[in-house]
């Protein structure tokens, strides 16, 4: 079993026609996703690689093709719109690839999304992969392997780099979600705690955070009130000073809140296995499997 | 991007939120003219990118011209060091020189984005004039908030309930409420990302007034606003961030001894963490983003160097659908055009990683190459302890 990507995903493009879309949508078809239709306003009826049929609306291709899964690559300038668009034609789950979206947009987004059943991962973010049955972003698919740990994480390549450490040791992943380094996110640590708590593929998860924010304070409340599963988790940022925006438009301490201390020692306090090094993620996940 | 108080003044007051008069100057002669203009009592105020300016000695009092001519030449090129500029402070360049108010009150305003809802929230507080971090930790109760519901907006019951929650009455209210919409509307048509008015005043004739203004604007909203573009003080930016943002790379300044380069902004924190446990400190953040090639590794590097703290460089690259063995050839060309000087550790993992690691101990630069994050962080710490 797996969360969010599997062998059910029908997934559409959006943005299937761009730089940014169209080699990572080869990049999924390789990897064995279901890529059922792509959408690219004024583009309607052209085929992409002679292979995927191309929409002009999304709501065209989920007539055409029953598309249930929708990722996004469009700019930031049109990103939140096409978010609309893709919970507007019923998707289940949208993940939202695109870095930069504005803040004000965000938030209408995130009103929009409350009244319908759709799923927001991102935006800002590598996307979800279930190894073996579906990739649906652009994380490299080969570094995975398929098996039992949930991982979800704020981050791109540290996120790769906990997969590797992970699979090295011959752990497998049952699903890994990249939920995106923005303030504001539509799937968060807790959301997604919740589905891998559900989940009877998924026997642990490894957590990664950074500064900025509380939603791994938020994230420790859950584990300690409900998770069931062991949880090994890092948090990035120890050493980044207050008041500057590390590279993410949400990794930032304002003030004395979003401290990498704090996040570590709330996280500890609800039973987490915290990983004092980022090289050794993997080997505390080992442990909190023993 | 900050702005300073006296922009964030005329933007606000373009919205018709009310703030004392005041003319933005550089010189003491000029002071003096505008107090003369404004009349009694003046206020000359530091223009910096930081807070805290009042206790480091930036904001002061001036009775009459010629006090505000003596106050202005004092803190026109004085260093002023308060908690957010750090201990080497920043050069003041400009005053603003404003009318003096006859304050009966003193209170805060602040709008900032919610992460826990999404929402943004509208913050009052009787607390005025100290730090807002410091009333949310001691005293959170004095903290009244208003969510705005994004589909309609600042209401007025949320006016009123912030204008009533913070003790105004009679026609304080009345100039409260026009305050707060106004500053709402601000707020959201410039896509701002914080807005705090500390201290919001109000007089004893019952005005109300932004005595100070803080205000931030969202960096991925910028695309929206071109005019912002000419409110940009590269004076108070450090030059080698404005120097790298030319280049696209994100590059923060630190104080450590070890230049980082690394793809991706959560794997370069880590190293910068992984550098300190291996007992280094990092000199920079720097994240080359997705297309680490020969251009872009040349101009981190020679950003690295340009700070001359920077005893040798850590790059750390997780090829995903970057190719390690291309970043590699980058990394060998860059470091074969220029004279790096500092012992380079290089440790690239993913896709075609075995390929990159011969490459680079084929290459005729002296690399040393780190086969894991820990080995790499540790061998740049050793090849500064030497």
């Amino acid at each position: 079993m797996s969360i969010l990507a599997n062998d059910n995903t029908k997934l559409v493009v959006q943005g299937i026609t761009g730089g940014e879309g169209s080699f990572h949508t080869r990049q999924m078809l390789e990897y064995g996703t279901n890529v059922v239709a792509g959408v690219t306003p004024g583009k309607g009826g052209q085929k992409f690689d002679d292979q995927v049929p191309v929409f002009n609306t999304v709501a065209e291709a989920v007539q055409a093709t029953g598309a249930n899964t929708s990722a996004i690559f469009v700019p930031p300038p049109f990103a939140a719109d096409a978010i609309m668009e893709a919970a507007a034609a019923g998707m289940d789950l949208v993940v939202c690839i695109t870095e930069g979206i504005p803040a004000t947009d965000m938030v209408r987004v995130h009103e929009y999304l409350k009244h319908r059943h759709t799923r927001l991962v991102g935006p800002n973010c590598p996307g979800v992969i279930s190894p073996g049955k579906a990739k649906i972003g652009i994380m490299p698919g080969f570094i995975h392997t398929p098996g039992k740990v949930g991982l979800i994480s704020r981050s791109g390549t540290l996120t790769y780099e906990a997969v590797k450490q992970l699979t090295d040791l011959g752990i497998g992943q049952s699903t890994c979600i990249g939920i995106g380094g923005d303030p504001i996110i539509g799937t968060n640590f807790t959301d997604a705690l919740k589905l891998f708590n559900e989940d009877e593929g998924t026997d642990a998860v490894v957590l990664i955070g950074e500064i900025g924010g509380t939603a791994e304070q938020e994230a420790a409340a859950y584990i300690k009130e409900s998770f069931s599963k062991p949880v090994a988790a890092f948090i990035a940022g120890r050493t980044a000073p207050p008041g500057r925006r590390m590279g993410h438009a949400g990794a930032i301490i304002s003030g004395s809140e979003g401290t990498a201390e704090e996040k570590i020692a709330t996280l500890r306090a609800a039973g987490v296995h915290v990983a004092e090094s980022p090289a050794d993620i993997g080997k505390t996940m080992q442990g909190a499997l023993s | 991007m900050k702005i300073h108080e006296y922009q964030g003044k005329e933007l606000l007051s373009k919205f018709g939120v009310r703030v004392p008069r005041g003319y933005l100057v550089h010189t003491a002669d000029e002071a003096r003219q505008r107090a003369e203009e404004l009349g009694g009592t003046v206020v000359v105020k530091a223009q910096i990118h930081a807070g805290g300016r009042g206790k480091g000695g930036g904001v002061k009092l001036a009775k009459g011209a010629d006090q505000a001519q003596k106050i202005a030449s004092e803190i026109l090129g004085m260093t002023l060091v308060t908690h957010q500029t750090g201990p080497e402070g920043r050069l003041v360049r400009k005053v603003l020189v404003e009318e003096g108010l006859n304050i009966a009150r003193e209170l805060y305003l602040g709008i900032v984005l919610d992460r826990s809802t999404g929402q943004f929230v509208f913050m009052g507080s009787t607390e005025g004039g100290v730090e807002i971090e410091k009333v949310a930790a001691e005293t959170p109760e004095k903290i009244l908030k208003e969510y705005i519901d994004p589909a309609v907006g600042l209401q007025g019951f949320q006016a009123r309930n912030l204008a009533f929650g913070l003790g105004l009455s009679g026609a304080q209210v009345k100039n409260a409420l026009k305050f707060f919409s106004a500053l709402y509307r601000a707020f959201m048509e410039s896509d701002c990302s914080l807005a705090e008015i500390n201290p919001l005043v109000v007089t004893a004739e019952g005005d109300v007034l932004a005595l100070d203004a803080k205000m931030t604007f969202d960096d991925n909203a910028l695309y929206r606003h071109p005019e912002y573009a000419e409110l940009r003080d590269l004076d108070e930016e450090e030059p080698l961030e404005v120097e790298a943002s030319k280049h696209n790379l994100n590059y923060i300044k630190l104080d450590g001894e070890v230049g980082c380069m690394v793809n991706g902004a959560g794997l370069a924190m880590a190293t910068m963490d992984m550098i300190h446990i291996a007992g280094s400190e990092p000199a920079n953040f720097l994240d080359v983003g997705g297309g680490a090639n020969a251009e872009t590794v040349e101009n981190g590097f020679r950003i690295i160097l340009s700070d001359k703290n920077v005893k040798a460089i850590l790059i750390n690259i997780f090829g995903g659908i970057v190719r390690c063995d291309r970043v590699a050839r980058g990394v060998i060309e860059a470091a074969s055009n220029m004279d790096i000087g500092a012992p380079i550790v290089v440790r690239l993992e993913g896709t075609n990683a075995e390929e990159a690691a011969r490459l680079l101990e084929d290459s005729d630069v002296s690399f040393e190459v780190g086969r894991s994050f820990q080995e790499a962080a540790e061998k740049v710490a050793k090849a500064i302890a030497n």
